[in-house]
């Protein structure tokens, strides 16, 4: 895999994750027009493109685009269920995940992405043994962090967007 | 991992002293919920508060601002440098600059606790890539994190390298991973064995020495280690699949176990067992067996299992699937197995899901060549994908589409890319279309033009051809490509030492390798001087395209320092007894020894700038007033000469090459006229750049040409549908076939009643699209197909004469339309036995093609039929053209040909194969016989070809054995010819000189008790080689201007055939002439000398005298013709 981005359907990035070395001027290009290409589908169609010379996978999980970026001989279809997996592993983690976890608390999404796919490679593809490792670096921090707040707390001032709050899996599974 | 947690929480009490008293813990909300109240969320909720882009930046740049100054104050705690560092990422999440923090990340990974060392460690590796400089500060603190005794600090070290190292300083850190294979942990080994494997990725080198720990990875007993061994080996098999062949039964057994669900749970995804790790396998499985037999033999019964395993109906079994189906086509091939295959690429682009559809249209991309047949059945998905309101299965399908292009269908499908280019949204996707538009159709189409079209062709085709090369479009990506396309293209021609190729397209090649030689980066200009060189030396090649390849080589000189090849060259034609070589040694003698001259006056790619030119050739007065006064002649202009010569009759052709050129030779009197650059810089080297510049200029003729060839590929024209405009033109098919539904007859009855006219469209769309597939499957389509493109091509050779009558400018038409015919005989002679007679019936003869094309059915097997053509391809498209165009002959195998067997069971009596029967062809004669033999001989009149059938029986009865007949320079050969039965073979011959009469010497030789030979020959007559030729009465008055060549002749008329359409009559029958039209006592006909040379008739009846004049391009033609127009009249 070359790069996963996350971003929502107003466009806004909300996890970019690169695995090939290129320049920030590269990233920011190629990220502007992936997210405008994207965005521009109508939902019916094909989840693979073609793009430049990339084989892009997305998929929308109510208001949030993942979209990963993959070499030729890669399988699409596998990648798609990686991305479906990451959703499961963020939905087991932050408990009925949806957009606005992933925006308040995007560090933690990196990490479970870094414990599931690791250099552009799927890592460890048991949900569990993921979780493990998340909650065992996790256990530290619970102990630690001071500020700690519930789920409720995190909506104020956010009613107004309600699409982020919908649950990323909802209807889904 | 229970020791972990012991560890870490013993750990506690000093991680707690570190916090805020005050702040309490929450966690209501789940796991690791962080506030909305902190600064990252106020941060955040103020950023989606605001409007506009631009308060966003003001805000940011504020934040990013008191960021700096807080990261950089040396009283800030390690716990606020995290909260700044999870800022820092986001705003760069949010594509602002902060590289002020990425020192500070580093010291946070160094410096602070676990939760620190985390969000440091991250927040290295998102700022920073593997090549960064203060990367290497990193590296002392992964090596202490490595050493370290707390399991998470060590897995955090493994992510981070795994992700960002700098090279160098692998060394550094690898013996300590090394020691981490053997650590108890699972966890840490996958790590480990993780860092190892991008270690491989950047520096392959560095891991060399422990290949062995590799393979104990790979036996390791936890799956997810191994399976993280499997991302190292995929790598090294891509790069060297030999070099792992040892460890396909491995692969194999793991394969087994863990499609038999041998895992533990934990595995499944959608209780489907390990997808991940099996499609790793099958990947592997499919780089270890390609083209290896044995090494595919041990993985057929586990690539089985998988495709009956695999049935559960979710995206995970179809991932699974595609993968196994690419297995299967990639590795040696296994009959029942590529069935499933083929039986689940049908499921995938049956599939209502899109996503399937678009990997269904993919594999069948991939499997195309093997399997074109495939492609057959699913033919009206694929159409019906063409229209698809997503552009990417459209493109797909396009994809697909080029795969299939062949002569045939070229033309369809190139004209549906550019559909999809008009609608064409993203650059990528037009560079790369058009990329392959242009590999397609024009280098291609004109490697075809030139090499069968010959020397036949005008000479302003070449002539455009390279301006448009040299001006190229629009793009300058695309332009460059096309021109490395043209080199390469003609280096891999040329490769063939023996082949003989027409001057102009020689012509053509040396202009193209001498002016962008240089783009092809991976050839040494050497390699290409030496193929010119020994060009130079063949005997074929005439003095004209010798100047060519010298300009070439002198292009070539001018760049490359000293060449051995040069001089070898000048050295030989110094001596040459060719004036005109000789002058170009010198010249390039000269200049190779002032190399500065040499670059000035032969600058790289300025075939297109403008020079001044001196129209007027004013510096050449005093020349000419000399002469003058010596007695010379005065200057006839052009025209003025043409008319002269036309006034007397029956004159040779002494057209010019190009105009205005021919006027700076005679008046200059160098002998530049064979120059294709112009490059004759004779005695006024130095002194007059204006000559030479308006040499230059005028081969290329860059001015006053009209532009026929755009971005999009050919620009039809207003000006050739003179007297058509309800035609559609040849190329828009779509429009054409729409026009023909009403017309073409009816589809197979128990189809045509119930389809709507939609489908019908579609249904003639697929078999033109299809066309030159071939077999069993494409022959419910057939009788439509052929209808549809016979149409097609009478009306595309309706154009080429047209345009033959048309200025010289617009020759480029008659390359886009010439296409057709002309690719059509290429796949003739290649498939030969089975493509000659699918083609030819096809076309047919005009008065039997449409109903014989019903029963058209073909049985041979595909595999022959592909084999052949695959062996011939390469061989044939650029045939030589010698009377003998295309000198092979196919024989018919008994063992895999249905007519061969059909011909064998017939009894010594020849007759001609089935498809052949229905078309035009004279009667079977005899050529000579022995005891042992006979051999007759069939001449078939196909629509573009002559085709010669040699039955060879045997007349004993005993097998013959090792028959060989020779016919002209090609040999067939018959290993065995069974007692009494009948062989044949058959040969397409074309007429390359005109003559009345040719005499092919022939003979067989044949094995029966003793070596027997027996010479005989074949005699062909011009007739073998006219065609009629349709067009209308506008046309034919078009061409009839255009034509020099003029032979006029008085003819007395017998009684019997008093009236013009009596005569008009015996000329169409029997000389193959086609009527035009009549007018009073006036009546024109038209026919053509194969491949295309046209020749017109006008015949005027007076006081019982027949008038007739011909007018045709070539000399010799009308006098041929008029001779078999008095035969015929006498005899009737």
């Amino acid at each position: 895999m070359q790069f996963m981005l996350l971003f929502s359907r107003q466009g806004k990035l909300r996890l970019q994750k690169w695995y090939v070395p290129l320049s920030d001027k590269e990233k920011k290009k190629i990220t502007r027009e992936l997210v405008q290409t994207v965005l521009a589908r109508k939902p019916k169609m094909c989840s693979f493109l073609e793009w430049r010379d990339l084989k892009i996978v997305y998929k929308r999980y109510a208001s949030l685009y993942f979209c990963c970026a993959i070499e030729d001989q890669d399988n699409e279809l596998i990648t798609l269920e990686i991305i479906h997996r990451y959703v499961e592993l963020l939905d087991k983690y932050f408990g009925s995940v949806c957009e606005l976890d992933i925006i308040f608390n995007f560090e933690k999404a990196y990490f479970i992405l870094d414990e599931f796919l690791l250099g552009g490679e799927v890592q460890e593809t048991s949900k569990k043994n993921v979780l493990k490792a998340i909650e065992q670096a996790d256990l530290l921090q619970e102990v630690s962090t001071s500020s700690f707040s519930g789920h409720s707390v995190s909506m104020v001032g956010w009613d107004s967007e309600t699409s982020c709050s919908s649950k990323l899996l909802e209807g889904i599974l | 991992m229970s020791d972990v947690v012991e560890r870490t929480l013993s750990a506690l009490p000093g991680l707690l002293g570190q916090h805020d008293p005050g702040a309490g813990p929450g966690g209501a909300g789940g796991p690791g919920r962080v506030s909305a109240s902190s600064r990252l969320g106020s941060l955040i909720r103020s950023i989606t508060a605001l409007t506009s882009k631009h308060e966003e930046e003001k805000l940011i740049q504020q934040e990013l601002t008191s960021l700096k100054a807080t990261v950089s104050a040396p009283s800030t705690t390690l716990r606020l440098m995290k909260e700044c560092m999870v800022r820092l990422i986001y705003c760069e999440m949010l594509g602002y600059e902060s590289s002020f923090g990425y020192i500070h990340a580093i010291k946070l990974a160094q410096q602070g606790n676990l939760l620190e060392k985390r969000v440091g460690y991250l927040a290295v590796s998102l700022f920073l890539h593997e090549n960064h400089e203060l990367l290497l500060l990193l590296v002392n603190t992964v090596v202490k994190d490595l050493q370290s005794t707390n399991l998470v600090e060590v897995c955090m070290a493994l992510t981070v390298v795994s992700q960002i190292f700098p090279r160098e300083m692998i060394p550094a850190v690898l013996p300590l991973i090394e020691d981490k294979l053997q650590h108890s942990k699972e966890i840490i080994r996958r790590k480990a064995v993780q860092a190892l494997y991008k270690f491989y990725l950047i520096a392959p080198n560095q891991v060399q020495h422990i290949h062995d720990k590799f393979r104990k990875a790979l036996c390791d007993r936890d799956a997810g280690v191994m399976a993280a061994s499997l991302h190292i080996y995929l790598q090294m098999i891509k790069e060297n699949s030999s070099g792992y062949k040892d460890l396909t039964g491995s692969f194999v057994t793991i394969l087994k176990q863990v499609v038999g669900g041998k895992l533990s749970a934990d595995f499944n995804y959608h209780s489907v067992p390990a997808p991940w790790l099996q499609i790793q396998l099958l990947r592997i499985l499919g780089l270890l067996g390609k083209d290896d037999p044995r090494t595919s033999e041990l993985m057929y019964d586990v690539l089985d299992e998988s495709l009956r395993r695999a049935e559960i109906n979710h995206n995970i079994t179809y991932a699974i699937l595609f993968e196994c189906v690419q297995t299967i086509y990639t590795i040696h091939p296994k009959s029942e197995l590529l069935e499933k295959a083929a039986k689940c690429i049908g499921k995938f682009v049956l599939s209502p899901k899109i996503n399937l559809k678009y990997l269904g249209l993919k594999a069948l991309t991939y499997v195309i060549q093997q399997d074109p047949n495939l492609a057959l059945q699913h033919q009206m998905t694929i159409i019906e994908c063409l229209d698809h309101p997503d552009p990417i299965i459209k493109r797909e399908t396009l994809e697909l589409l080029y795969r299939i292009t062949n002569g045939q269908n070229v033309i369809v499908i190139v004209q549906k890319m550019l559909d999809y280019l008009k609608e064409g949204q993203e650059e990528y996707a037009i560079i790369s279309l058009v990329g392959k538009i242009a590999e397609l159709w024009f280098i291609q189409t004109m490697n075809a033009v030139f090499s069968v079209g010959g020397d036949v062709v005008h000479s302003d085709i070449p002539n455009n051809f390279l301006r448009l090369l040299a001006e190229g479009f629009d793009d300058e990506k695309e332009d460059h490509q096309l021109r490395v396309y043209a080199v390469q293209s003609y280096l891999a021609l040329l490769e063939e030492e023996d082949k003989l190729y027409p001057q102009k397209f020689l012509q053509v090649m040396s202009w193209v390798l001498g002016e962008y030689f240089s783009l092809v980066t991976d050839v040494d200009p050497e390699v290409i001087l030496t193929k010119l060189h020994s060009l130079l030396k063949k005997t074929f090649v005439t003095s004209e395209t010798k100047a060519w390849i010298m300009a070439a080589v002198t292009k070539i000189a001018s760049h490359t320092s000293c060449s051995k090849t040069v001089d070898e060259i000048i050295q030989e034609l110094s001596s040459s007894l060719d004036t005109c070589l000789r002058q170009y040694a010198f010249e390039l003698k000269h200049l190779c020894e002032d190399k500065a001259l040499m670059k000035s006056l032969l600058p790289f790619d300025a075939s297109c700038s403008d020079l001044v030119v001196d129209a007027s050739l004013s510096f050449l007065d005093g020349f000419v007033a000399e002469g003058l006064a010596h007695g010379a002649a005065p200057y006839k202009p052009h025209h003025q000469r043409q008319e002269e010569k036309l006034s007397q009759e029956k004159a040779l052709n002494f057209e010019p090459y190009g105009l205005s050129f021919a006027s700076s030779v005679s008046s200059s009197g160098v002998t530049g006229r064979q120059s294709p650059t112009g490059l004759s810089f004779g005695s006024d080297i130095s002194g007059n750049s204006a000559e030479t510049g308006h040499k230059e200029t005028n081969t290329l003729k860059l001015e006053g040409v009209r532009k026929l060839w755009g971005k999009e590929g050919y620009l039809p024209k207003k000006e050739n549908k003179t007297g058509k405009e309800n035609e559609p033109q040849a190329v828009p098919c779509g429009s054409l076939l729409a026009g023909q539904v009403g017309e073409a007859p009816a589809l197979r009855p128990e189809q045509g009643a119930s389809l709507s006219e939609e489908d019908k469209e579609k249904q003639q769309l697929a078999s033109t699209l299809f066309i030159g597939l071939g077999a069993s499957a494409g022959v419910s389509l057939m009788g439509k197909a052929d209808t549809a493109t016979q149409k097609f091509k009478r009306k595309s050779k309706i154009t080429e004469t047209q345009q033959l009558s048309e200025e010289a400018s617009d020759f480029q038409n008659s390359a886009a339309s010439n296409f057709d015919p002309l690719l059509d005989t290429v796949p003739d002679n290649v498939e030969d036995s089975e493509g000659s007679v699918h083609t030819g019936l096809r076309k047919g003869s005009p008065s039997s093609s449409d109903t014989v094309e019903d029963n058209l059915a073909f049985e041979t097997p595909q595999s022959l039929r592909k084999s052949v053509l695959d062996d011939r391809i390469s061989a044939n498209r650029l045939s030589q053209s010698s009377l003998f165009a295309d000198s092979n002959i196919e024989i018919f195998q008994p063992s895999s040909s249905a007519q061969c067997e059909s011909a064998s069971e017939t009894p010594l009596v020849p007759s001609l194969p089935e498809e052949l029967e229905e078309l035009p062809h004279s009667e079977v004669v005899g050529l000579c016989q022995s005891d042992a033999l006979a051999l007759h001989l069939c001449k078939v009149w196909t629509d573009d070809s002559l085709l010669l059938i040699v039955f060879v029986s045997n007349k004993t009865t005993a097998a013959l054995h090792a028959v060989n007949l020779i016919l002209e320079s090609a040999t067939s050969h018959f290993p065995v010819i069974e007692a009494q039965s009948v062989e044949h073979c058959q040969k397409c011959v074309r007429m390359n000189k005109v003559c009345t009469q040719a005499i092919l010497p022939a003979s067989v030789s044949y094995q029966s008790e003793m070596e027997t030979c027996l010479e005989f020959s074949v005699t062909l007559s011009l007739m073998d080689f006219i065609r009629p030729m349709e067009m209308t009465t506008e046309d034919f008055g078009k061409l009839w201007l255009s034509l020099s060549n003029d032979v006029k002749q008085n003819i007395k008329m017998s009684p019997c055939q008093d009236s013009l359409s009596a005569a008009l009559d015996t000329l169409q029958q029997k000389l193959k002439l086609h009527r035009v039209d009549v007018i009073g006592n006036e009546g024109i006909l038209a026919c053509q000398l194969l491949p295309s040379v046209p020749c017109l008739l006008h015949c005027r009846t007076h006081s019982g005298m027949l008038a007739l004049w011909f007018r045709s391009p070539c000399a010799a033609l009308p006098d041929g013709l008029l001779y078999q127009c008095q035969k015929v009249m006498e005899e009737s």
